[in-house]
């Protein structure tokens, strides 16, 4: 993709992301959406998190491994489970990027 | 509530602002730094890098749309995307609401523009300790947008010596984020349901070779398991 474009696909990514934060509180002020559509959408987030993580654990190089070599994948479960248990963010996130780069200057 | 003056934030909001912003600026520096090497290294030109967190400003879709990027994906797959992994800001900010009545449509524009997950849950915790000031919010705000778009702009400096970026576990970034958002949403057995319907059909489509909107489609069916195990599971008795 070349520059113009890829700046394109950018401004239109900002547009749809602005979408998201603010129509909410532009357009409601005070108001609220119909109690079936807030439930529906209250259930996106999680779904979409999990589909789009799961293939990232469970298939990083194409194909489905289980392994004790698919590190992203141990290091993933570490990294869920203290986020299970502390509602943190980054702590998570740093506990499993250490795991992966620990493993991998272990193994080569 | 109290009136603010229009004019830049004294000193004092600024201090306070920086103390509070403190705890998502020490994440958002090194996660903007991941995407800022790896958007690099995905052929986009440091201006577009830069561009993207100056206008986007949303850490996982950002870092998603970099590996579509890299992939050759379509204009319409990355826009696509991007609005389903942000479609969680919709209850951010239909949440945040009835919190910010009284503020001008423009002063909630400003808002709007910089609700991220983190300060979001700064600001529910902030307002539901009476802290409402406007100028401290939009402070904050922009001190954690700076803190981003400055990791962006070191990742794009020191992206030369990090090779590929699988030494320093790069890319578990998003995975890793997904994961820390993920469980934060995992609140009753329909959303359990959701995840686990979501995760499954998007596993399910990626072994049929499924790709692009494979997982889009996945997440968004799973989004309607999850709602209708919670109508079965709140059905009125017959």
């Amino acid at each position: 993709m070349d520059d113009a474009k890829a700046c394109l696909t950018i401004v239109a990514m900002a547009g749809v992301t602005y979408l998201t934060r603010s129509a909410p509180l532009l357009a409601l002020a005070g108001r609220t959406l119909s109690p079936w559509a807030i439930r529906l959408l209250a259930h996106v987030p999680a779904a979409v998190l999990a589909a789009l993580v799961a293939p990232a654990l469970l298939r990083p190089d194409g194909r489905m491994d289980f392994g004790l070599g698919n590190v992203v994948l141990w290091a993933g479960l570490a990294s869920f489970a203290l986020a299970v248990r502390t509602r943190g963010f980054f702590g998570p996130v740093a506990l499993g990027m250490g795991i992966v780069a620990a493993a991998r200057y272990v193994l080569g | 509530m109290q009136h603010q003056p229009p004019h830049i934030p004294d000193q004092g909001v600024f201090k306070a602002a920086f103390s509070l912003t403190l705890p998502i600026a020490m994440g958002y520096v090194p996660v903007g730094m991941a995407y800022g090497v790896l958007a690099g290294k995905a052929g986009l030109s440091a201006v577009n890098v830069l561009l993207m967190s100056v206008l986007v400003y949303a850490g996982s879709a950002q870092l998603v749309a970099v590996g579509l990027f890299a992939s050759g994906a379509a204009l319409a797959s990355i826009v696509a995307t991007t609005f389903a992994v942000n479609l969680r800001h919709v209850l951010f900010a239909a949440a945040m609401s009835p919190l910010l009545r009284g503020w001008r449509k423009r002063e909630l524009a400003a808002f709007a523009f910089e609700l991220t997950d983190e300060s979001f849950a700064l600001h529910a915790a902030r307002f539901g300790r009476g802290d409402r000031d406007k100028a401290l919010t939009l402070t904050i705000n922009v001190l954690a947008q700076a803190s981003w778009v400055g990791g962006t702009a070191l990742g794009l400096l020191v992206g030369d010596v990090m090779g590929d970026g699988r030494a320093f576990a790069l890319d578990f970034a998003l995975p890793g984020m997904f994961l820390a958002l993920l469980a934060g949403q995992l609140a009753g057995p329909s959303q359990v349901a959701a995840a686990v319907a979501g995760a499954g059909l998007s596993l399910g489509a990626a072994a049929l070779g499924i790709t692009g909107y494979g997982a889009l489609a996945a997440g968004l069916a799973g989004a309607a398991c999850g709602f209708g195990v919670e109508k079965w599971m709140t059905r009125k008795p017959v």
